[in-house]
This record gives C-alpha cells, structure tokens and sequence, in this order.
C-alpha cells in the first residue's frame, strides 16, 4: 500500500483550494508544514484543524504539507480526509458541521427556471455561487470532474452540501452514469441533497436502481423527506424511452443534454437546433404527458447573452420550464425571459383577485368575466403571482392597485 | 537621524510620531480640523540671463543634467508616474546617482510600480534613504521588514500637491519624463511612442522644484503643442532612445470585470446609485481603473441611455468605456487626471471636452476648493473597512505594506463614497473590528457594498431613508463582519513590531496612521 498521497489543487489560477501531500510514517509524530497566503490570519487555525482531523482518524506519525490558496474550512477537511482514507482504506467520516440554513427541502413543482453547474471539485467557484440566486446549484460528479479526481471530488461535494451555504438554491448533485454513480449517492444522500441528475438515463430500470439506493440509504440514515431525481436523456436510446423515465417515481422534472445526443446522432448542434427538434419535442412531450417539468440544455457560448435570450425564449415556446446554466452571467437572462411576461402576469392577477374576492363573498365558484375557473389554474395563477412578485416584476400590495385601477375604469 | 521620535496618539486613537525624518508634522486633528498659515512655498527666482537665449536646453545625457543640477547628498529627487509598470526613467537617476556617489536621497515619485524594484538595491546601500510618495509590491514588502533607512512617506495624489505647495515636500531635482517636448522644455503627454494623456501628476515639481529637467523620447520644433508643461519653468532637455515601454504605460486594470461576483457587485452599486437619487439627468461620477468600477461606469451608462439623460461630467482616469460615454454624448465632460488606455489618449488629444486635470484643481486641500468635492457620487476599493467604517487601502491584512493611497483619499469628499468591495479574498475578510492601517476616516465614508449585503453609513441617515423597502439586501456593517467571519473563520491579528516603518498624511498634511514593520514568520 502507498504510504504517500497528493490530493486537492494549487498551481496558477487556482484560489480557495489546497493542494496536500499526506506520508503516513511510523514514528516522529505529526509534522505539518504550511504554505499559506493566509498564514498569518489563519496559519494556527490550518494546523489544528489538520491536527484533529490526523487524530480523528488515530495517525500519530505523519508528515503534512498543505500549500494552501484561502481554502474554507470545509474544503482543507474534505482534502485531507480524502488523503487519509486513500492511504488507510478507512471508512470513518469526518463531517464538517450542517448549516442550519442548508436544512431545507423543495417541492415537486418549484420553479426550475435555472439551475447552475459547479464542478465537484473546485471549490473557488462554489463559495459565492448562491448569491447569484439560481434557482438550483448542481454540484458536478460527472463530466466537470476530472477521471482521476472522481474519488476525492466526492468528500468535496459531501462537505459543501454540510458547509456551503446555498442562499436558498435547491441542492442538487449530478451523480455519474449508473451504475458507477451508485456509490456516488452514498457521499450525497444523507446531507439533505433535494435532488439527484441521473446522466445519460436511457431506461426506467435505471430510475429504479437509483430509487432502489436512495431509499436504502434513507433507511439506513433515518432521513426523512423527498429526495428528487432529474434524469438526463442524451442519447436517442434516451429520447425514445422518455415517457417510462418520465413516469418513474420521484421524478420531477426531465433534462435534455444535446450535447451528447447530437455526438450520438452522428451530427452537429447548431443554434437553431433543428437537428434536436424532435428530441426536444419528444421529451416536452413525456414531461407533460407525465405532469412534471422539461428543462432544456445548457447554453455553452456564455458571453453571448443575445444568442442565449432567443435560445430561451425559443425553448419556452417549445414548452421547456427551464435551463441549465454553466456561468452566473446567464442567470438572469434565463430568469428574465422563462419569467411570465406582462400579459401573463396581468391574466394571473385577475384570476388571484377573483379567487378571493369569491372567498371572500363566500362564493364556491370562482368565475372571471363569464367564464369559470378550474381550481388548478388558480393554483398556477397565484405561482405566477408569487414568482412576479419575488423577481420583482409586480410590487407586493398588487391587489390593491388591481382594485384601484377597476374602480378607476368603473368611474 | 532618527527615523522618527515623539510619539503621540491622534484624534483617531492612532499611534503616531510627531518628527518624521527629522521634520516635525501635526497629528491628525479631525477632518477640516487642522487650518495652515503662512505663505506658500517658493522656488529660487531665475533669470533669463542663466539660459541660453535661442532657448535650446538640450544637454548630452541625463548624468549631465542631473550633475549641472548639483545632484549631491541629501537631495530631493522627484518623478511622476503617468508612465505606471512602463517608466524607464526613474530606476536610471538612481543608478546615475549611485555612480556619481551621491548618498541618503529621498525620492518623491507621485507613485511607484513594480518596474521600480531594482531601487530595492538603493535603498540597502544608503543611496536612498527614505522614499515619499507610495511603496507599492516589492518595494512595499522591503519597506513592511524594515529595509528603508528612514520613515517612508505616503500620501495622496491632492496630499502630494499640497505638501510641494506648502514646502512641506521640498523637491531639489524634478525629473519630468515626457513623451513629446521641445528644446526649451514645453512638454505634452498626449503624443508620442510613449504617449500617456497627460503630465498633470508633474504639474507641481514643474512649478515648485529648484531644478526641473524633461527627459524625452520623441524632441520635436519649438513649439510643442500642446505644452502641457510649459518651458519656463524647465532647467534642462535630456533627449534619449526610449523613456517607456507603451504597452506597460497602458495597464492593466482597464478592462471591465469578466467575474460574476464583481460585475454582481457592480450591479447592486448602480442599482443603489439609482434608488437613493444619485443617477439623473446632470450628475457627476467617478470611477477608478478597477474592472468593477469600470462595470458601474457601464451600468450608469445603460440607465442614462435609457431614460434619455446625460451626466454633466465624469472625472477621470479615462479609459475607452468613459470615451464612448463621452462620444455618445452621455455625458458632457471628462476631467481627467490619468488615461488608462489609447482611447482616453486619443479622446484626450483630439476632444477639447475631454480635459486635463491637476491634483491641484481636483484634489489640492490648501486650495480655495477642489474638483473632488462637487462629484456627486465616487466608487472607491479598500483592502479592509472596519465596524466604524474607516478604511485601508496601503496595507493588507497581515501587514505588509503594498499599495499607495492615489487620489482615493481626495475623493472622500465627494457627496457619497460607496466602496464596492468582496465580503472575503480567498478567504481574507476584508470588514473588520479595527483596520490594520487608516487611511480614511468612517465620518467620510458612506456605504459598502459588498455581495452579500450593503452597509450604509448610521450618519447617512438621508441614504438610510431613501433605500428603505429596497430590495436591495440592506445590513448593518455589523451584520456584514459576523457574516464574512461565520464563512472564513474568526482572523488571527498580525503580530507586528512596535517599531514604524512608514507614516500615512492625511489630505492636509497631518499624520493620520503610520505603518509598523512586519515580524517576518
């Protein structure tokens, strides 16, 4: 067994991170050298953190050489626990403490409108990734982690979904192609993740296996509540077989990743997406057909934010929900234009207005005009209200300027 | 010599000596507080009789001009840094004087870069003693463990103007690099291979210096026009290859911001700008050369276009964003006091809106008012603000000594100074209980926006009013420290020396911080 490891990074452009190099010895106890740009604000807080986490796990000769670039606490821990248990075979985890903050769940239905791909194994990108307000962080197992980087990327994840705080984001994590992104799940499910992308999902069969080690490992941990899964069909094996996925338990939403499903059709993807027209259709389709949501691919050239405005609003007119992002600059342009417009929002106040003026007049039906409403499109009337208001797109006493602008116009 | 003696401790509580290099200068008493008397300083009358009569004051080299200057012991040698990373010519009169033999100069540059480290050598062999001016990176770091002889001086780009004024910073030699002149010494900045806009950071050492030479690359027919310089205050021409590098004089810092978490904080501080009042239809702003100061620029241009208003006028360091503002006519004026890039040279060269500007009509605090008062909105950076909002910009966190104040203490007096700044740098909380050094006092420093919330000002209550029901996530800067300290970890203190190793001077001259040397670990 190698007595020496290296793990985490360093080098040119590398920032909140560490690189370590781990030699477990047979005597002359723990000898830690520190290169640190923060040495002088947080040299001793480094070295009793490696310290006690060398003594969590009963090393008692060692020497350790952090070069270390502003990391977190959260991040110097997972580096180094994954050097310790490389070298130990150890199965002990050491566990940053759960930010209260990071304790909640997510519905079925929240609005995916964005959701903003990190790699798994870089932390200067995680650290101020929640206060650009995607509606979802994705924590990157797969392809944003290098081969031999898969292994210590996980601790890293592990520990952000404990330490990182998400500002409110739902916490996702994209696992590897099952059956490899299995074990992935044991790192990620019991640290309160909302949900799980499934990659390159061609089947319901592998749904279930995912659900199948999902609910074991809730069991296992007594965790309650709702993990959701998101699979990513990006083959045409995929795309013909979305419905089965679609319909498959906990799944919430489809993802199209075109990418992959243009390099299988043998062919190119271009901007205007003829080429996966019918894939896109196809799983529009199967989301609807199953009541869940359809998120489009991500957008790659991030600095032209034009091209990604008609991309969306493309993808919205094809019944897409959402989008992935892959930089935070494309957030707001996939917010602003998923967004319900301004008549949207004006036919969604009517329809609120009645429903509670109904209530309030003790009324059992609510109707707008001459025309009845169903109860569920009340219900996506008063989301859209509540999303208008949180963008900022309708101010919060909206009603009572409905009501002024009716009686203005009754006069 | 001592490096200093006296110590005594300032209206802010700071630490200062009162003899610095042997001079006596005044304790901070509080802004406005401190009131000179007396007359200006004055450099020896001339006459014309010493000059030659057809106006050419070409000598051979600058090793000849610096010896007919008298260039001995002690002397006061000061040069401008509108060359920034690209200056060729200031590390040569040292290495002149190095040669000649002189010893103990002190060297008054309006600032310093990198490209200025070989002096490092000077300063260890006695040829330097002390400089006054900034002491930025290497030479900052040699200056933070004790390598200066005597006790560095840093001021402001108004704070310069002002102690050459008032004789406090008596030049003996003014070396002015200039990269278009002619024999008698009128001299521009605006053409030239080593073309830099403008030459106003020279402006006092031309007028005040007892000796002033102009070093040029590219020696044109009298009359150079135009003379930003003017000749008649100019001992001696020096004519050699290459006074700097073009591509260094243009740095840097010019390009907007590609981070999201910068162009983010650009956003909230335009975004603020608008909700308390400040963006309409005649105001005036200031933008430094950071690529988030730069965004904001951009921000306010967009809401300008939009609403079909125009700024009365931006004060410069001018970059090609500020010159298109300015060619789109949204706003009237630039008041430039440095161009950043070729676009603010050009603009400078060829649009008489575009104006050059002086530390003496902008900044000058021993003046009858200046420019940097009347802007109404100024965006600023710090190394480090504190609870009582007072701010750094010449030391980090652990000590060490590496940037120069620029003009960023003269714009405190603008109407709102908002400091954009990250919560953290790589894990370096940058709101704290107490600043490593002062350079501003919190009374002039009205809000800080950081990514995770903006922090106004308790005494801006005006502001505090106009941003209530903002969606703008507005804290107190309380709330901001335990945040930036829940993510990075409570900061351990530097352990620094008792001993002082550099004095901070406030816009007028008196002492409001000094700087103690590092113990190096």
């Amino acid at each position: 067994m190698a007595t020496r490891v290296t793990t985490g990074n360093k080098g040119k452009g590398v920032r909140s991170d560490c690189a370590l190099t781990l030699e477990i010895t047979s005597e002359g106890g723990i000898n830690i050298e520190l290169i640190s740009k923060v040495k002088v604000l947080y040299g001793e807080s480094i070295r009793k953190l490696c310290s006690e986490i060398l003594a969590f796990y009963g090393i008692e000769h060692a020497s350790l050489t952090v070069e270390d670039s502003g990391a977190l606490d959260f991040v110097i821990s997972a580096r180094l626990e994954a050097a310790i248990r490389q070298l130990t075979g150890d199965k002990k985890e050491y566990l940053p403490a759960i930010l209260p903050q990071n304790t909640y769940q997510t519905t079925r239905d929240r609005y995916r409108f964005s959701r903003l791909y990190l790699p798994g194994n870089t932390p200067s990108l995680m650290i101020n990734a929640g206060i650009h307000k995607p509606n979802g962080i994705i924590l990157d197992l797969e392809d944003a982690v290098a081969v031999t980087k898969k292994p210590e990327a996980r601790f890293l994840v592990r520990n952000a979904l404990r330490a990182l705080d998400f500002y409110g984001a739902e916490r996702m994590v994209r696992i590897n192609q099952v059956p490899a992104g299995l074990e992935d799940l044991d790192y990620i499910i019991p640290h309160n993740v909302n949900l799980i992308l499934v990659p390159k999902c061609e089947s319901a069969e592998q749904i279930s296996r995912v659900n199948l080690r999902i609910a074991e490992l809730k069991a296992q941990h007594n965790i309650p509540g709702n993990v959701w899964l998101m699979p990513i069909i990006e083959s045409a094996m995929g795309v013909l077989k979305a419905l089965e996925i679609a319909q498959s338990e906990n799944v919430v939403a489809l993802a199209i990743g075109l990418e992959d499903y243009t390099a299988d059709l043998g062919t190119r993807r271009t901007n205007e997406g003829t080429e996966s027209f019918f894939a896109r259709s196809m799983v529009v389709n199967a989301c609807k057909a199953a009541g869940i949501q359809a998120i489009d691919s991500v957008f790659s050239d991030v600095a032209d934010t034009e091209a990604l405005k008609e991309n969306v609003l493309r993808s919205k007119a094809l019944g897409f929900d959402g989008m992935g992002c892959i930089h935070p600059r494309q957030i707001r342009v996939i917010h602003d234009n998923f967004a319900p417009d301004d008549a949207e929002i004006e036919k969604a106040g009517k329809i609120v207005h009645a429903f509670i003026e109904a209530g309030e007049k003790g009324l059992g039906v609510v109707s707008l005009g001459t025309k009845m409403i169903d109860p569920p499109v009340v219900k996506r009337a008063q989301r859209t209200i509540d999303l208008a208001v949180s963008m900022g797109k309708l101010s919060t006493d909206w009603r009572n300027k409905l009501i002024e602008s009716q009686n203005a116009s009754n006069q | 010599m001592s490096k200093y003696d006296k110590i005594t401790v300032n209206t802010l509580g700071r630490a200062v000596p009162q003899i610095i290099n042997g001079r006596e200068s005044v304790p901070f008493l509080g802004v406005g507080k401190y009131k000179p008397t007396g007359r200006k300083y004055a450099p020896p009358i001339s006459t014309c009789a010493d000059y030659p009569a057809d106006g050419n004051k070409v000598v051979a080299s600058l090793r000849e001009a610096l010896i007919r200057c008298g260039l001995k012991d002690g002397m006061t040698i000061s040069t401008h840094h509108h060359f920034r990373n690209g200056d060729l010519v200031a590390n040569q009169i040292f290495d002149i004087a190095a040669e000649i033999g002189a010893k103990e100069l002190t060297w008054a540059p309006s600032a310093s870069f990198e490209c200025h480290s070989p002096l490092i050598k000077y300063l260890d062999n006695g040829t330097i003693h002390h400089i006054e001016g900034s002491m930025n990176g290497a030479l900052g770091r040699h200056t933070s463990v004790g390598g200066m002889q005597g006790m560095g001086i840093l001021r402001s780009h108004g704070g310069r103007y002002q102690a050459i004024q008032d004789g406090d910073l008596h030049v003996d030699i003014a070396v002015i690099a200039a990269p278009t002149a002619d024999f008698f010494g009128n001299a521009t900045g605006d053409r030239g291979a080593a073309a830099c806009g403008l030459l106003g950071f020279a402006m006092a050492d031309s007028q005040y210096a007892d000796k002033v030479i102009v070093v040029t690359d590219n020696l044109v027919p009298f009359p150079c026009i135009p003379w930003q310089i003017h000749g008649n205050y100019v001992d001696y021409v020096v004519v050699m290859d290459k006074i700097g590098i073009p591509e260094k004089i243009i740095s840097g810092t010019t390009e907007i911001t590609k981070s999201p978490d910068r162009l983010l904080l650009a956003e909230m501080t335009a975004q603020f700008c608008d909700e308390a009042g400040i963006v309409r239809d005649g105001f005036s702003f200031q933008a430094g050369a950071g690529g988030t100061a730069l965004s904001i620029g951009i921000y306010f241009a967009e809401m300008l276009r939009k609403r079909g208003m125009k700024a009365r006028f931006a004060r410069g360091g001018s970059n090609k964003y500020l010159v298109s503002m300015l060619e789109e006519g949204l706003v009237d004026y630039i008041l430039d006091g440095q161009t950043f890039d070729l676009e603010g040279v050009r603009s400078m060269r060829e649009n008489s809106n575009h104006v050059n500007t002086s530390p003496f009509t902008s900044y000058n605090y021993h003046g009858k008012g200046n420019f940097a008062s009347m802007v109404d909105v100024v965006i600023l950076g710090a190394t480090e603000v504190d609870v009582n909002f007072n701010a750094n910009v010449v030391t980090h966190s652990d000590g060490y000594l590496l940037h120069g104040i620029g003009g960023w203490m003269n714009c405190l007096f603008s109407k709102c100074v908002i400091l954009p700044i990250p919560l953290f740098r790589d894990r370096m909380p940058v709101i704290r209980d107490e600043v490593t050094t002062i350079c501003g006092p919190g009374e002039l420093i009205d809000v800080i926006v950081t990514e995770r919330g903006i922090a106004i000002n308790p005494l801006r209550t005006d502001l505090i009013d106009k941003l209530k029901g903002s969606s703008l996530p507005v804290k107190t800067i309380h709330q901001l420290k335990d945040e930036a300290e829940r993510i990075c970890g409570k900061p351990a203190l530097p352990e620094l020396s008792d001993e002082f190793i550099a004095a901070i001077k406030w816009v007028d001259g008196t002492v409001i911080d000094a700087v103690r040397k590092v113990i190096k670990s």
